[in-house]
């Protein structure tokens, strides 16, 4: 899976009515089963780079193009398959739905996918993120750093080709901070998914072979 | 896991109001059954297309109060017709079958209603092409009784049981006499299921039941039929004040009961020939005449129908209408105001890939599932009222609710509640559809 930015712009309208320019960045690329992390300050824009990558915000000009394929150009329909089908998310806030088991969480990305749903690897993958005991939990009944290793299991769910992961690391201490990290590298290298991570910690960011600082390459 | 799983997991999230909307469906339905058992029993009671007679004669007045007198029991008889003008009519060259009965006293215990008839009223069927069937034997003697299947099981009598009548209905008026039932009707769903019939010959036999002889002159001499010297100079033996003796009667006193003195309350004709064209001639040969009234309980009790039932029916279903609509505006709301909180999770769900359409059709199916579960409970519940209320409806009415009568109405509820829930989460359901990802997330 490799992918390609293309001349891409997005801007958010103030409350007042003016803009502010968020993302400019003329190109980007990772190659497939390359691992970057992502570094920034706050308020850069990060986010909103991955929402953008991922379909979920449309960006105001340029191009998203994933395996040769332009993402901005599907309409959303085929946008939203290809994001179920092809590319894993690790949110920032997690956003697990409260009213699902870890395991149902876990369940209903494949659902979403429409591939049909497979408990046993959902049971293997939150075994492999350390949560075999904690499959009928649900995630106010979780510790955070638990919803974050739900959050990793779930976007590796689909067997996605690329993984997007915001800060999936950062509320977890730091013995599963590096499971967590291992599992999501481990999991990408085996499959050859391109894994774009972003993250404030320096140790993190320090063990992957290509690190990206945002505003190196974004010119608002 | 499906979009139907995902549903029901939210509706189980918001347990309390999502059971709190189910169950002001399920009121709303509950009603509706209820009154639409109550009125299909009503309905099939009173729309009996068909009798084993094609005419009841009974004295000139409302063609109603004779349908609900004589047939259903419901209302008390007008003044009585002679015996003689049974006779006279068990003549006519068109009917083939002329039956008699007496109306207006009741069981002792129980309260039901008493006829008295004879045991060919019994071999006319009591519904089109369903005869009568009877656990022993049908009137023979004259103090013989059978009795409908609900009056055995409510008064726990069976053959060899004996009562007595109260008089018209007068509480303490209790006849000395008594009957044994000899046979117990199987059940026919009609109101012969709560009546007692005893013979005519003993319910003449009771000793109040003879008439005054001189009302009985006098009703003959209205009726155009000669009174014979020997009643007039009997009347005039009864005018003389009575021996203080003459109390305490005895079977053996009424057995010399004439012709002239008994009467009858109506009388089911049966025509000859299979067209109703001789019914329809004999009852107005009947009608012209200013002693008595034929009617084809047919279309009087259609007529009923249409002016009463058929209202209070439809003021029924729109009321019941109402409440539902009433249930229905709640579900909207209750659903409709979880959408903000769930704004999140349908930007979740987008963003793991779920298409528009599917976050729609989760919030559709939700609502649907409420109130197709609101249903289910509404159905049950309405039965189980209808089990509740079916006794005491009996007791005052005397009509029958079998409590399980299922009406196929109830069977356009669901797709009409499938329709209704529908409605209901479409426009929850477009919100979710329009949800903004990106917007919703960052909520
Ligand atoms: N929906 C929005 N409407 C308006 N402005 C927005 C919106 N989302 C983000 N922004 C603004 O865009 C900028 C980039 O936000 P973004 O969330 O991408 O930053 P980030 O790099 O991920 O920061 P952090 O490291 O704190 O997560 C911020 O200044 C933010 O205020
Ligand atoms: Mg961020």
């Amino acid at each position: 899976m490799s992918l390609v930015l293309d001349n891409l712009k997005k801007s958010y309208r103030e409350p007042g009515g003016g803009k502010i320019p968020v993302l400019n960045v003329a190109r980007f690329e990772l190659k497939t089963a390359e691992q970057v992390a992502l570094i920034g300050s706050s308020g850069g824009g990060k986010t909103t780079l991955l929402n953008v990558i991922a379909g979920i915000t449309t960006p105001d000009s340029g191009r998203v193009v994933i395996d040769n394929i332009d993402v901005t150009g599907l309409n959303e329909p085929s946008r939203d398959r290809f994001r179920a089908m092809k590319i894993g998310f690790v949110f920032q806030t997690f956003n697990l739905l409260p009213a699902f088991t870890a395991l149902e969480n876990v369940l209903l990305g494949m659902c979403f996918a429409g591939k049909g749903t497979d408990s046993h690897r959902a049971t293997d993958l939150l075994t492999r993120v350390g949560l075999g005991h904690r499959l009928q939990h649900r995630p106010p009944q979780l510790s955070v750093g638990e919803q974050q290793r739900v959050a990793v299991a779930r976007a590796l769910a689909n067997h996605p080709s690329l993984l997007l992961a915001d800060e999936p690391t950062a509320s977890v201490d730091v013995a599963n901070q590096n499971t967590i990290l291992d599992l999501i590298r481990d999991a990408c290298k085996e499959n050859n998914v391109s894994l774009l991570l972003v993250t404030h910690a320096p140790d993190v960011a320090a063990r992957f072979g290509r690190i990206e600082k945002l505003s190196d390459f974004n010119r608002p | 896991m499906n979009l139907v799983t995902i549903a029901l997991k939210s509706i189980k999230q918001r347990f309390l109001s999502s059971s709190l909307t189910a169950l002001s469906v399920s009121l709303g339905v509950m009603l509706m059954v209820a009154v639409l058992v109550i009125n299909g029993v009503v309905t099939d009671l009173f729309s009996q297309q068909s009798f084993g007679f094609n005419l009841v004669v009974g004295p000139k007045g409302s063609d109603l109060s004779l349908a609900l007198s004589a047939i259903y029991r419901l209302e008390r008889s007008g003044e009585p017709l002679p015996y003689l003008y049974y006779k006279e009519l068990q003549q006519h060259p068109a009917v083939e079958k002329a039956v008699p009965i007496t109306i207006g006293d009741l069981t002792e215990q129980g309260g039901f209603p008493i006829v008295g008839t004879n045991a060919e009223f019994f071999e006319m069927d009591y519904s089109y092409k369903k005869p009568f069937r009877v656990r022993g034997s049908f009137l023979k003697t004259p103090w013989d009784a059978v009795i409908g299947s609900r009056v055995a099981a409510t008064n726990g009598w069976d053959i060899g049981s004996e009562f007595k009548l109260t008089h018209g209905g007068v509480k303490d008026h209790v006849h000395e006499e008594k009957f044994r039932v000899v046979g117990v009707l199987a059940p026919t769903g009609t109101p012969n299921d709560r009546t007692a019939f005893v013979s005519i010959a003993g319910f003449w036999g009771i000793s109040e039941h003879e008439k005054p002889l001189q009302e009985a002159i006098n009703r003959l001499e209205k009726f155009r039929y000669t009174v014979p010297q020997s009643l007039r100079d009997q009347a005039e033996k009864e005018k003389q004040p009575k021996k203080p003796d003459a109390h305490g009667h005895n079977h053996a006193d009424h057995a010399e009961l004439l012709d002239e003195q008994k009467e009858v309350t109506a009388v089911f004709l049966r025509t000859k020939g299979e067209t109703g064209f001789a019914a329809i001639r004999l009852a107005g040969e009947i009608n012209e005449d200013v002693r008595a009234m034929a009617i084809n309980p047919v279309p009087v009790m259609n007529r009923l129908m249409s002016l009463i039932v058929d209202n209070i029916k439809l003021m029924l279903l729109v009321l019941t209408s109402l409440i539902i609509a009433v249930s229905a505006v709640s579900i909207f709301v209750s659903i409709y105001n979880s959408m903000a909180d769930r704004r999140r999770e349908i930007g979740i769900m987008r963003a793991l890939g779920a298409r528009r359409e599917t976050v729609f059709t989760i919030i559709l199916a939700e609502s649907a599932l409420l109130c197709l579960g609101g249903g289910a409970i509404g159905l049950l519940l309405g039965h189980g009222m209808v089990a509740v209320a079916s006794p005491i409806i009996e007791s005052r009415s005397g009509i029958l609710i079998n409590p399980l009568a299922f009406e196929p109405t109830e069977l356009i509820l669901f797709p009409v509640l499938l329709v209704v829930g529908s409605l209901i989460g479409f426009l929850p359901g477009l919100a979710a559809y329009r949800t903004d990802v990106a917007a919703a997330l960052s909520e």
